[in-house]
């Protein structure tokens, strides 16, 4: 064991990253609140430059630390995602933050701990690092639900996700410690080796090691809000901010895909055989509870977080092929699922204002008439979410159903099936309050002087339309990660 | 004589005891706090003990990691429980229903 500060090196978009959270953390202290911008465009210009570091370097994979930080084109793939769509968030939730008095350095310099702690994840070659990235990503967001301090709903939103959140990470830590004491090691790659096979340790007795799969499977389900771990969703997503919502709804998703990648594949990646059948069976109650229960809300962040645990299904249907092609198709869905929640989310806060949260479904009733061009996004991130095609959303259900009977889960798929159709009634309710129910107030609808917004948020739309005909070069991109 | 099996089964107990404290509790918040740090505790025995075993001191290491993180969560998670009790001037457990659905 040496350090060495070479290994810095490798990790420069993390330190770039860190420095800059660290400065803004700092400049933030000495704003006036009418210079708040400064801290909202250095944030967005950190993501930026932290985005570029990433891109920036060609070097082939390698580790650091003893093996602690993997540097490899998975990894790469996920932070490009993350910190452009924290970026964007960022972009999106200006306004509504503004409004609501929550305009506040805390926001931006949480987000950027927040993402910090992603990036780590994805790139943990450790199970120290696994535990250090989740829980700098996860500390960092229970704050973030708390931010506005004087709803009560948010406080107890917090609460819940504070709890269930530490429960999800004591069992997975207990996973580990067992996984440790049956090989001996915290080095996932060393794990990998050692298996089950019983070279060192207590390896003889794979009952440790299975012991330890079954938590850290439970635990990894917990993070992707898969049920039936998913009760602190609901109520997260409903009692957070907008603007909290749309944080966690999208970006998270790609960390917990690295994270899974990392603890189930190339740690634990010789059970399995077992951990697909454990997958397999979360995917089916995420699928059918996700979607069923959605049915039967009226709060659309409620809906959008029940749309959510039925995605961590379909995600889960990729993931537990358990080979490459799998996990490109399971990180393609978490891409695509990305950029569809921020799409959804996007319009939401949009059509929020001082006073005024668009939360229900009857916000959205004739909003055709009132604004066309927004209702059409909104009907994209439906259509998509829904998996019409040509949507960007039906090619990623597409692989992922494909990854699923490919593994020989043809129940599976089609119960994933039957529920995709189940799940076209409650993202049709949606555009079908927009465009031929008639609206409360019929006034043309009063658009925010937000331009980066409704920009970003068009563009956003386009691509979902954009990416369902254009794929090819981001599967591509995804093959590559996983060396096809 | 005292073997790694007693280890384990004690860190089993206090885990199932924490798991327990945070499902049945239905009066107190600050219970389920304290449940939470014994999920690490016993946590932490599991790695001191199959370190002393295996002879390798990476466990040690990572139970100092568990300690300081679990320091941090539970200041975050009291900060979270003040800003509940001024909105809501409880702090039971059962009655934090208003998000349901």
């Amino acid at each position: 064991m040496n350090f060495n500060l070479h290994d810095l090196i490798v990790l420069a978009p993390e330190d770039f990253l860190l420095g800059a959270t660290c400065a803004i953390l700092f400049i933030d202290l000495f704003l006036k609140q009418s210079q708040r911008a400064v801290t909202h465009w250095l944030s967005i210009a950190a993501l930026l430059g932290t985005l570029g570091l990433v891109l920036a370097d060609h070097d082939p994979a390698r580790l650091a630390f003893n093996g602690a930080y993997i540097h490899d084109t998975v990894a790469a793939v996920l932070k490009v995602f993350i910190l452009g769509i924290v970026a964007m968030v960022f972009v999106f939730v200006r306004r509504y933050l503004a409004e609501r008095k929550l305009f506040v350095g805390e926001f931006y310099t949480l987000t950027l701990f927040s993402t910090l702690g992603m990036l780590l994840l994805v790139s943990a070659g450790n199970l120290v690092m696994v535990y250090l990235g989740l829980e700098l990503f996860a500390l960092s967001s229970y704050a973030l639900v708390a931010i506005h301090r004087d709803s009560g709903v948010a406080s107890e939103a917090a609460m819940k996700y504070f709890v269930l959140g530490a429960l999800a990470s004591g069992l997975l830590l207990y996973g580990l410690s067992m996984i440790y004491g049956a090989t001996g090691t915290l080095d996932l790659a060393q794990i990998r080796q050692v298996g089950g096979v019983g070279v060192n340790g207590l390896a003889q007795h794979p009952t440790l090691l299975a012991f330890g799969l079954v938590f850290v499977v439970v635990g990894v389900a917990f993070k992707f809000g898969a049920a039936p771990f998913h009760m602190w969703l609901p109520d997260v997503y409903e009692g957070s901010p907008t603007a909290v919502t749309i944080f966690i709804g999208s970006a998270p998703k790609l960390a917990a895909f690295g994270m899974a990648y990392r603890l189930l594949d190339s740690g634990l990646g010789s059970l399995a055989p077992h951990w697909s059948q454990m997958l397999a069976a979360l995917a089916a109650l995420s699928l059918i509870i996700g979607n069923l229960v959605a049915i039967a809300q009226t709060n659309i962040k409620r809906m959008l977080a029940y749309s959510t645990i039925s995605h961590m299904g379909f995600l889960l249907l990729g993931l537990l092929n358990a080979t490459p092609s799998g996990y490109a198709a399971a990180m393609f869905y978490a891409i695509c699922y990305a950029f569809m929640t921020t799409a959804a989310f996007g319009v939401i806060l949009l059509l929020s204002r001082a006073g005024f949260e668009a939360e229900m479904i009857d916000d959205f009733k004739g909003l055709n008439q009132r604004n066309p061009w927004y209702a059409f996004v909104m009907l994209l991130a439906m259509f998509s979410l829904a998996g019409v095609p040509p949507l960007w959303g039906f090619f990623a259900k597409l692989l992922v159903l494909k990854a699923a009977i490919d593994a020989g889960f043809l129940w599976l798929a089609m119960i994933a099936i039957g529920m995709a159709i189940v799940g076209c009634f409650y993202y049709l309710r949606v555009v079908k309050a927009m465009y031929f129910d008639a609206p409360a107030d019929k006034s043309a609808l009063v658009l925010p002087q937000d331009l980066p917004l409704r920009w970003l948020l068009s563009i956003n739309g386009f691509a979902l339309i954009a990416l369902g005909v254009l794929w090819g070069p981001l599967i591509g991109w995804c093959y590559r990660a996983f060396g096809l | 004589m005292i073997t790694l099996a007693h280890y384990i089964v004690l860190g089993a107990v206090l885990f199932c005891i924490a798991v327990a404290g945070v499902f049945i509790n239905r009066k107190n918040l600050i219970v389920l706090l304290m449940a939470i740090e014994l999920m690490l505790l016993a946590v932490n025995m599991n790695f001191v003990a199959f370190s002393r075993y295996l002879g390798d001191a990476a466990g040690q290491v990572f139970v100092f990691f568990i300690l300081t993180v679990a320091a941090a969560e539970s200041a975050i998670g009291l900060a979270i429980l003040v800003v509940l009790f001024r909105n809501r001037a409880t702090i039971n457990v059962g009655e934090m229903d208003e998000l349901k659905g």
